[in-house]
């Protein structure tokens, strides 16, 4: 179940991601996100928005001082999806 | 392995960016002539990017005034106001901006960016909500690490997405906090406040404009964008700069709540840096003073800007949806960029090249603002240069030449 929710929420990021970035990329949990998609700073706060209107849910930024790969934001999403 | 072998990336681009010309982020003048007049290499430049609206940098009662104060007071405090005390003119400062805003409280910074920490982090800290503009101030953004708070941004000037995230919080302990800007730095664009303010009430925020670039530009008595849009009542605080309108260096922070001078005992940005020199603030003073007397300074500003904005327009080049002092010309690429940036400069016009991640939707601009203090020759003369490059390097169409 967890694996699962997991999958389906690195899904969403990638496709957070594609949108922000306007183009396709490939993506596994263990995707860092800076050097493997090239994502700086303000395009990183820009797919968590867009995450934000995916989930209906609040990621504040600094809750992302840890997160340097696909899991470890998929995996806080997970944990503000059970806090909401 | 060194310590800074982490900005590698940055080191590259800069380096691929300095090989193509001029260092943008290190033009180093000779001389500064005037408000609109540089040298450089022996030449004279226009300055198009410096954010002196009003043109006070050389007026001769602010640097009359600077003068007195340092033969009077000496060149430094030398430490900050807990600890070397404050002198009689960050009094009359703070006196001065309270009186203008019509505030109960003011309180000056060293600089503008200090002010944004300094407000910041003393009004929101855990378990509270700083909400901010996607596309604020760096310093909005380092005030926002620097606090503690939860921080979450909205869509740039989209009240219902403002709203939209507000309402994400409903229920959740602690206080919001608004964060907007009268003019945003980098397309010269301006906030919707009385939309944003409708939100704020709705939803029970407090609201913090910061009016750094649109002090003495915009209003009638010249305080920014809360008075232009008629709503200073319900702005809750308002951070502002000496170093664009008022042509010296500092920042503030204006507004009406109680206890607001506890911010001097807790605002770690303004008690663990020295206080600004009084040369600097008998300058800021007198700036003031010419601010609130002088509206044909705003005319001469609002008419220069028009003036470049539609020149600019009129040739094809993408800009701002309005006039306003803050005048980006959006380019195609940031290599183009780069190469249009240094041939303004190799023909006499200085403005300011701002690449991603520093500007809205990744979109590298040349961005210039404009001074009081500029003369229609001086804009016609930069629309003329704008023109013949933009031929040159195939942005604008190619037209057949008028005869002389």
């Amino acid at each position: 179940m967890v694996e699962l929710a997991t999958d389906l929420t690195v899904r969403e990021v990638a496709k957070a991601a594609e949108t922000v970035l306007g183009r396709a990329v490939d993506v596994t949990p263990a995707t860092h996100i800076a050097r493997d998609l090239a994502v700086d700073s303000l395009a990183l706060m820009n797919i968590v928005m867009e995450l934000e209107d995916r989930f209906d849910l609040s990621i504040p930024l600094d809750r992302l001082a840890t997160v340097e790969t696909v899991g470890d934001l998929s995996e806080l999403i997970n944990k503000l999806r059970v806090k909401a | 392995m060194g310590l800074l072998d982490k900005h590698a990336s940055y080191r590259d681009a800069y380096e691929g960016i300095r090989a193509a010309g001029v260092d943008p982020f290190n033009v180093r003048f000779e001389a500064v002539l005037s408000p609109t007049e540089g040298q450089l290499d022996g030449r004279k430049v226009i300055l198009l990017g410096t954010n002196n609206y009003l043109g006070l940098t050389f007026d001769p009662a602010c640097v009359e005034a600077s003068a007195a104060a340092v033969r009077k007071w000496g060149t430094g405090t030398t430490g900050s106001r807990i600890a070397n005390g404050t002198f009689g003119g960050h009094m009359a400062m703070e006196t001065a901006l309270a009186r203008f805003y019509g505030r109960k409280h003011a309180m000056v910074f060293t600089t503008g960016y200090q002010a944004n920490l300094g407000v910041l982090s003393a009004l929101v800290g855990r378990g509270d909500h700083l909400i901010l503009d996607a596309d604020s101030h760096a310093s909005i953004y380092d005030g926002a690490r620097l606090c503690q708070s939860e921080v979450i941004r909205f869509r740039h000037n989209d009240p219902d997405d403002l709203y939209k995230r507000l309402k994400r919080l409903e229920g959740q302990p602690g206080e919001r906090l608004i964060v907007v800007e009268g003019i945003y730095s980098m397309m010269g664009d301006v906030a919707p406040l009385k939309e944003i303010v409708a939100v704020k009430k709705e939803t029970g925020a407090y609201l913090l404009v910061d009016e750094a670039h649109s002090m003495g530009v915009l209003g009638e008595k010249g305080r920014g964008l809360a008075e232009a849009a008629g709503v200073e009542a319900d702005v809750d605080f308002i951070v502002g700069t000496f170093s664009k309108s008022l042509g010296a260096i500092g920042g503030f922070c204006v507004a009406d709540v109680d206890d607001f001078d506890l911010l001097r005992v807790v605002s770690r940005p303004y008690m663990f840096t020295a206080s600004l020199p009084p040369a600097i603030v008998a300058s800021t003073l007198t700036a003031l003073e010419r601010l609130e007397q002088d509206g044909s300074l705003r005319g001469k500003l609002e008419a220069n800007a028009q003036r470049l904005w539609s020149g600019l327009q009129r040739l094809g080049y993408t800009t701002g949806p309005k006039a306003s002092p803050i005048v980006a010309v959006v380019m195609p690429e940031t290599s183009m960029a780069i190469a249009m940036w240094n041939a303004l400069l190799a023909n006499g016009v200085y403005l300011n090249l701002a690449l991603p991640p520093a500007t809205p939707d990744n979109r590298p601009l040349l961005r210039s603002s404009v001074s009081a203090a500029h003369t229609f020759e001086q804009i016609d003369a930069v629309i003329a240069v704008f023109d013949q490059l933009g031929q040159e390097f195939g942005l604008l169409p190619k037209r057949a030449r008028k005869s002389a």
